[in-house]
């Protein structure tokens, strides 16, 4: 077996057509879409809660969290279950893929522009068998002051 | 050590024993005569010293080795309760529970207790503890009298003991009580007793001995030990055999009776004439089981100690039962198999009883914490000089473990703080035109989604110059801000950092630190404290409590398609009105109710739910109501009352407007509940 520096299996999921990596140790659950409970007062992209499996886990559709075109629902829409340090959230895909590794050296750094992702949001870019894969840096697309930055700037 | 993995029990134990100890002198001390009381202290008293004595803690099992005697005598009509008595008792107790916590700080639980040993020792003598008992006389078989303080030996028998007893006396077994003395010169203590128990055990099973098995193998004992046994032979025999051993000086062999004020020594067919002043308790180990039970239930519950990560566990595992059952009832309706239905809704009604226990056992009443305020206030209240009536209302209600456990300190600061700032001296309060005794009340209960505990008292109140000024000399506020500043705001300024100064350190309340810590403590709970107070006439102190982890009963109602639960506790009543029964006001809309002008708070739009407009022509109306405030939350349908279990958001969401958390329902969705605090301002 040959050593790498670090491993970077991740689950490959699809938005708006561009393929993201999430690394497979967040991830706790690829669940199909299912009823969401809304809660009222939040900010946009905060689709609700869901129960999943006796803890009620908020729901963010990706798409518009970064911005993108709103999309039906369709059969190959997954809810990615990711397990943060302290809490879960559940992330609106509109498709889930395989689970791949991505090797070290396939991995640039992210480009300024990048499609309609904040770049921020990125921490890299995989060329993997000519798939353009980009990495999320869940911690900022999670963060509180992006959560409330988005939140107050819709309500203002 | 080995003991150490037992310390932690042994410390919470002893707390729980001291606990009830002086509950029951409370008790005592009211109704004198009250032999149940006096037999439950004695039990307590008795455990203590044994598992002390256990430990090893040498003074502690001393002083209630005496306090026991004391009680004993009491029990026995040698000692007539007193004020003076229960003084010293207490005093004694104050001395036990000082010395546990020494041990559970960490210290060896040494105290000086010569003092109180020595009262205790006068007390019980006094009253001539010579006196025989009557009722354990001679019998056929040479039993005799034994020290009364040796009665209580085998009065704690688990669950599993009991059972054996019962069971041995069913297949007509006897359960006989062996007392074994050895000779005074008598060398190989443990040699003997092994001897003994070699016999024993070739004529039946040793159930328990007194001391232990072990400590008897390690020569811990003096001469004496009991043992008790389960036997076909006869009294008669088994004493006949035991003497075989030698360098044994006498043993006594009666029928072990299951009695709590046991005084039968003796053989049961005998004595079942003489003891018809017991007669109730013996002749049939089945009743006095059961009546012990009960007895027991009453005065203190038999519990067992759980890790609340177990709880959780289970409570986690269970609600995914939850969910599964719901889908489980949803296929069986649709499938209308009859046999499929009936066992599902058992399967329901089972599980159903199941979630309630499992949501109750993590509840525990505030009274744990409650009830040792009688007795803290009893003693302040004689420190002061003050004469004061403690009311406790509401101690069922019931609290997250995690909370109780947090929530005494707090509380016993308020109350000191009541006592020795609010109440006045009886002197001051004639002048005043109060009554001589002032009245401290402690209430509990539940209110939507929290736990109101108020500490209410009708002293002084608050004097909001002397406030302000020590606040502004304090350097808390400036002067410009004391005039800004309304009643409440001026007196939560006491629970302020730095309001408490080192100059005014009285014996009881102000110990340094400030009602800035019962403040901090609190909101780390996640609660707030709120101060009310009118001068001349008293303060009230409110604190109000999330219920972090609990099961609500609630309203479950629709709004469009949306399901919102209303915690019921803030409900008034539902109603029905129409369209033309609603009023303007201020361009609010109000309505009538009972006389009372109530504006309406459309859920539609506090929660933004996506309508289509559609007007109708009744309205459902939930009438919700904080303090003395209300209003009615209008709504599209109600579906009815249901328990369910209190969840958080999430950390993700944080606090959400008017939402407290949110409920899983049978169907394995989710529910917001409403927060109908933040909905009346």
């Amino acid at each position: 077996m040959e050593e790498t520096t670090s491993n970077h299996q991740s689950i490959i999921i699809e938005l708006d057509k561009e393929e993201y990596a999430i690394p497979v140790e967040v991830v706790g659950a690829i669940e199909r879409m299912q009823h969401i409970t809304r809660v009222p007062k939040t900010a946009n992209f905060v689709k609700g809660v869901i129960n999943l499996r006796g803890v009620v886990t908020p729901i963010i559709d990706l798409r518009e969290r970064f911005g993108m075109e709103k999309a039906e629902h369709t059969e190959s829409t997954r809810i990615i279950i990711i397990h943060m340090e302290n809490y879960d959230v559940g992330f609106i895909v509109d498709a889930a893929y395989d689970v791949l590794y991505i090797p070290e050296d396939a991995i640039e750094p992210a480009p300024q522009v990048i499609g309609t992702v904040d770049s921020d949001y990125i921490g890299g870019v995989a060329k993997v068998d000519k798939r353009l894969i980009m990495l999320l840096e869940l911690q900022k697309v999670l963060s509180q002051e992006s959560y409330q930055a988005a939140f107050l700037g819709q309500e203002g | 050590m080995e003991n150490n993995e037992y310390l932690e029990v042994f410390i919470e134990e002893s707390k729980e024993h001291i606990q009830s100890l002086n509950d029951q002198l409370l008790i005592l001390e009211n109704e004198p005569e009250n032999m149940d009381t006096v037999g439950e202290i004695f039990r307590s008293a008795h455990t203590l010293k044994g598992m002390a004595a256990t430990m090893g803690f040498q003074d502690l099992a001393d002083l209630t080795h005496k306090m026991e005697n004391v009680l004993d005598a009491v029990r026995n009509d040698q000692v007539k309760i007193t004020s003076e008595i229960i003084d010293v008792i207490f005093q004694a107790v104050d001395q036990l529970e000082g010395m546990v916590l020494d041990i559970a700080e960490g210290g060896d639980g040494s105290s000086d207790v010569q003092e109180l040993v020595n009262t205790l020792q006068a007390i019980e003598s006094n009253q001539g503890f010579e006196k025989v008992n009557e009722s354990t006389t001679n019998t056929s078989i040479n039993t005799t009298n034994t020290a009364t303080s040796d009665q209580a030996h085998f009065d704690r028998l688990d669950q599993f003991e009991l059972a054996i007893l019962d069971q041995s006396k069913e297949n007509g077994f006897e359960n006989l009580e062996v007392t074994v003395k050895l000779n005074d010169n008598c060398l190989l203590k443990a040699a003997r007793v092994y001897m003994v128990f070699e016999v024993l055990e070739q004529i039946g099973e040793v159930i328990k001995a007194d001391p232990t098995v072990q400590e008897l193998e390690e020569e811990n004992f003096d001469l004496q030990f009991h043992v008790l046994l389960v036997t076909k032979d006869s009294a008669e025999d088994v004493k006949q055999k035991i003497l075989k051993v030698s360098e044994i000086e006498e043993v006594i062999v009666s029928t072990f009776e299951q009695v709590a004020s046991a005084q039968e020594h003796n053989e049961e067919k005998e004595n079942v004439e003489k003891q018809s002043n017991e007669g109730k308790e013996s002749s049939n180990n089945k009743t006095t089981d059961e009546s012990k039970k009960k007895a027991a239930k009453g005065v203190a519950s038999k519990t067992i100690r759980v890790n609340i990560d177990r709880l959780d566990g289970l409570m986690n595992l269970f609600e995914e039962l939850v969910i599964d059952r719901g889908r489980l009832e949803q296929i069986s309706a649709n499938l209308k198999h009859a046999e499929l239905q009936e066992t599902v809704e058992r399967m329901s009604r089972i599980s159903g009883d199941l979630q309630n226990i499992i949501l109750n056992m993590r509840m525990v009443p505030i009274e744990q914490v409650f009830n040792r305020f009688p007795r803290m206030v009893r003693q302040l209240s004689k420190d002061l000089g003050k004469k004061i009536n403690l009311e406790i209302v509401g101690a069922e209600t019931e609290l997250d473990r995690t909370v109780i456990d947090e929530i005494g300190d707090p509380l016993v600061h308020l109350i000191r703080n009541a006592l020795d700032h609010g109440i006045e001296t009886p002197e001051k309060r004639q002048e005043a035109g109060k009554n001589e005794e002032g009245h401290l009340l402690l209430e509990a209960y539940h209110s939507g989604n929290h736990v109101f505990i108020e500490i209410s008292d009708d002293g002084a109140g608050i004097n909001r110059e002397k406030v302000v000024n020590k606040a502004v000399s304090n350097h808390v506020i400036t002067e410009e801000e004391a005039k800004q500043l309304t009643d409440k705001e001026v007196y939560q300024l006491i629970m302020s950092s730095g309001f408490s100064t080192a100059d005014k350190i009285s014996d009881v309340s102000g110990r340094g630190v400030g009602l800035d810590v019962v403040k901090n403590t609190i909101e780390s709970l996640g609660g707030t404290i709120t101060i009310e107070s009118e001068e001349g006439k008293g303060s009230l102190f409110s604190i109000q409590l999330p219920l972090t982890l609990s099961i609500i009963s609630v309203l479950l109602v629709e709004v469009e398609k949306e399901k919102y639960a209303i915690p019921l506790s803030s409900i008034i009543e539902t109603a029905i009105i129409s369209k033309s029964e609603i009023l303007n006001a201020h361009n609010k809309e109000v309505i009538d109710f009972r006389g009372k002008v109530v504006p309406l708070i459309d859920l539609k739009n506090v929660f933004e739910v996506p309508t289509e407009e559609e007007d109708d022509e009744l309205y459902s109306v939930v009438i919700i109501r904080k303090g003395d405030k209300m209003a009615g939350l209008v709504v599209d349908t109600f579906i009815g009352q249901q328990e369910v279990v209190l969840k958080s958001l999430g950390d993700y969401l944080g606090d959400v407007f008017a939402i407290s958390g949110a409920t899983i329902l049978g169907d394995g969705q989710v529910a917001l509940i409403v927060d109908t605090n933040t909905l009346i301002n």
